[in-house]
């Protein structure tokens, strides 16, 4: 199974990340790489056999519904990259693909 | 106080207690060491003078009143930086999070505060704990205290090698593919991943949340199952928490009685691959094991040889989601807002910049695994492969008390040596990774070192959920048997490198 350079440029887009072309370069076959190894686990994933998602499976968890508190505003916005009249000031996010 | 970094974490904790030394004292032998040698090794990315010793007053002050406090109240502890401690940096060992100073403390970190523990500073690490060698670290590579040209392994490089380097008598790590286990292994230190569900995850930076699992670190048994016990237990902020009592860690740590256990040798953690060194110290550490009375056979869990590629796409998968949250929109760094640029350009433009090679591999494999068409090749078969790896567990613990095998299958390697083959670096997590899979305990000792390199080898033990106390029963075992053999702990063997000579001596 061999990942194009498109393919993978692809996938970044998807996970939003940019990446350049020297970048692409080099992860592209690592990632090919670690495909091959890893294909392995088809060879005895059967249908016999029942996925496991988690180590200790545990339902319906739940806590007393206490009221406890939360952060300020302050406290929220503090770490924030940009902040307008006490919110999160965010770039533009309608005509994107004008 | 030269002499005083040098005692375990239960001596200090009882000369605390005793008025025999104060924390203050303690801590500040601990400062100076870091100040010291922490230029040569690079265990820590922050280092809180003021605070370790405001905390230390305040102990002192709690116990010249009178009051009875824990055991390890008053002595340091190094905090690997995935942990989110309250008003702190917390930088993950990402660009992403330079600069970022969380608004609340990780269950962990609190109980380590409410136990009287005094918290030194923060700790390197790969890139959101992704690594076996600390050279994914954005803010470079922490050296091995045996050879500073070697890693000190990763993730938790920077709390194992603190411990080496006795820069700290205790550390945390988090523990995702082998994290605590593989630095302890190639430091010559004790590092434990608890039962997964044993401590909490809230506050802590996720890397593979199903995987993900806090534990202690430290320069001898009894130290590391003090500190276990100070930090596991139920938290209902955690969903995955277990409501159970925690496991009688300090007990079996202090008993180290392995008379009638039977030990099982996994047949497919050894042979080739596995340095000479490494295969004779462990060989000699069953040796030591049968000695002390315990019964060694050898046991086959055929789906290990699957684990490692059912841990590749298990562990990416879960990091491009979990990962997703780092947007540059609400903390963290935010690149190429200029006005012009929309949302989506900003969070692939800040993605770019913050993020590392290894993370973006690791984004990029997951969302490729989760992806339509390839979710049931890749995602689905490596679910399968994980439940037939706890199936090999169950069957293994049917017939035995503990299953063992090297910790990692060669001592530290050079620094830059795997950095551009990610298959090798892989390698390193070969034997940890199955009890991250299944969820159950499992934990690293010191078996000596190997003669080839004069580097230290780890003896892994893995036990059933909830029975931690069988891995520090046997560990125990072995450190015994080791310092009788070697005179001393290991570490004690690179003390007069790193310890200054006591002036009176």
């Amino acid at each position: 199974m061999a990942l194009s350079t498109e393919e993978v440029a692809r996938l970044a887009g998807l996970a939003r990340i940019t990446v350049s072309a020297e970048e692409l370069a080099t992860i592209a076959p690592q990632l090919d790489i670690v495909l091959d190894a890893v294909a392995s686990v088809s060879e005895v994933a059967n249908a016999d056999v029942t996925p496991m998602t988690h180590a200790l499976p545990l339902t319906n968890v739940f806590r007393d519904d206490v009221v406890r508190p939360g952060l300020t505003r302050e406290q929220a916005l503090a770490m924030a990259p940009a902040v307008e009249e006490d919110r999160f000031r965010v770039p533009r996010i309608l005509g994107e693909e004008a | 106080m030269t002499d005083v970094i040098r005692l375990t974490a239960a001596e200090l904790g009882r000369k605390i207690a005793a008025r025999e030394l104060t924390a203050v004292a303690v801590t500040q032998a601990f400062l100076d060491q870091i100040a010291r040698n922490d230029d040569a090794v690079h265990a820590f990315l922050y280092v809180d003078a003021e605070g370790a010793l405001a905390q230390a007053a305040a102990v002192d002050a709690r116990l010249d009143a009178g009051e009875t406090m824990g055991p390890l109240a008053g002595v340091p502890l190094a905090l690997k930086d995935l942990f989110t401690q309250a008003g702190l940096p917390t930088t993950a060992g990402s660009r992403m999070l330079q600069g970022w100073r969380p608004p609340y403390s990780a269950t962990v970190t609190q109980r380590l505060i409410d136990a009287g523990i005094v918290i030194l500073g923060k700790t390197n690490l790969d890139e959101f704990a992704m690594g076996s060698s600390t050279e994914n670290s954005a803010f470079g590579p922490t050296h091995n205290p045996w050879d500073l040209a070697r890693i000190p392994g990763g993730s938790g490089g920077g709390s194992s090698a603190s411990l080496a380097a006795f820069e700290a008598p205790l550390a945390m790590g988090t523990d995702t593919g082998g994290s605590i286990r593989q630095p302890a292994s190639v430091t010559g230190t004790v590092g434990v991943k608890p039962t997964y569900g044993g401590t909490s995850r809230f506050g802590v930076i996720a890397m593979a949340s199903s995987l993900d699992q806090p534990g202690p670190c430290a320069r001898t048994v009894l130290d590391a199952a003090l500190l276990h016990e100070v930090i596991a237990g139920h938290d209902p902020l955690d969903s995955t928490s277990i409501d159970a009592p925690v496991p009688p860690v300090v007990e079996a740590a202090r008993s180290g009685d392995v008379s009638g256990m039977k030990i099982g040798v996994v047949t497919e953690l050894g042979g080739e691959g596995y340095a000479p060194g490494v295969e004779q110290r462990f060989g000699e550490a069953l040796d030591l094991l049968r000695a002390a009375g315990a019964e060694i056979v050898e046991v086959s869990c055929p789906h290990f040889s699957y684990a490692l590629g059912a841990y590749y796409l298990i562990m990416p998968s879960e990091v491009s989601s979990n990962l997703a949250r780092y947007d540059g929109m609400r903390y963290g760094l935010r690149a190429g807002d200029d006005g012009s640029r929309g949302t989506e350009e900003v969070m692939a433009l800040t993605r770019e910049e913050g993020f590392g090679a290894e993370v973006k591999r690791r984004i990029i494999l997951g969302t490729y695994a989760l992806s339509s068409g390839y979710y049931d090749a890749y995602y689905g078969s490596a679910q399968k492969v994980r439940r037939l790896i706890a199936d090999d567990f169950d069957a293994a613990f049917a017939q035995v008390d503990v299953l063992v095998s090297p910790s990692t299958p060669t001592t530290a390697f050079r620094i830059g040596e795997r950095i551009d083959d990610p298959l090798a670096m892989y390698k390193s997590d070969l034997c940890t990774i199955p009890s991250n899979m299944a969820g159950n305990a499992s934990g690293s000792f010191p078996a000596g070192l190997a003669p080839e390199d004069g580097l230290p080898v780890g003896f892994q033990v893995m036990a059933p959920p909830l029975a931690d106390d069988r891995v520090y029963r046997v560990g125990a075992a072995l450190e015994r048997a080791v310092a009788e053999r070697d005179g001393g702990v290991l570490t004690d063997q690179i003390a007069a490198r790193w310890v200054p000579q006591a002036q009176e001596a």
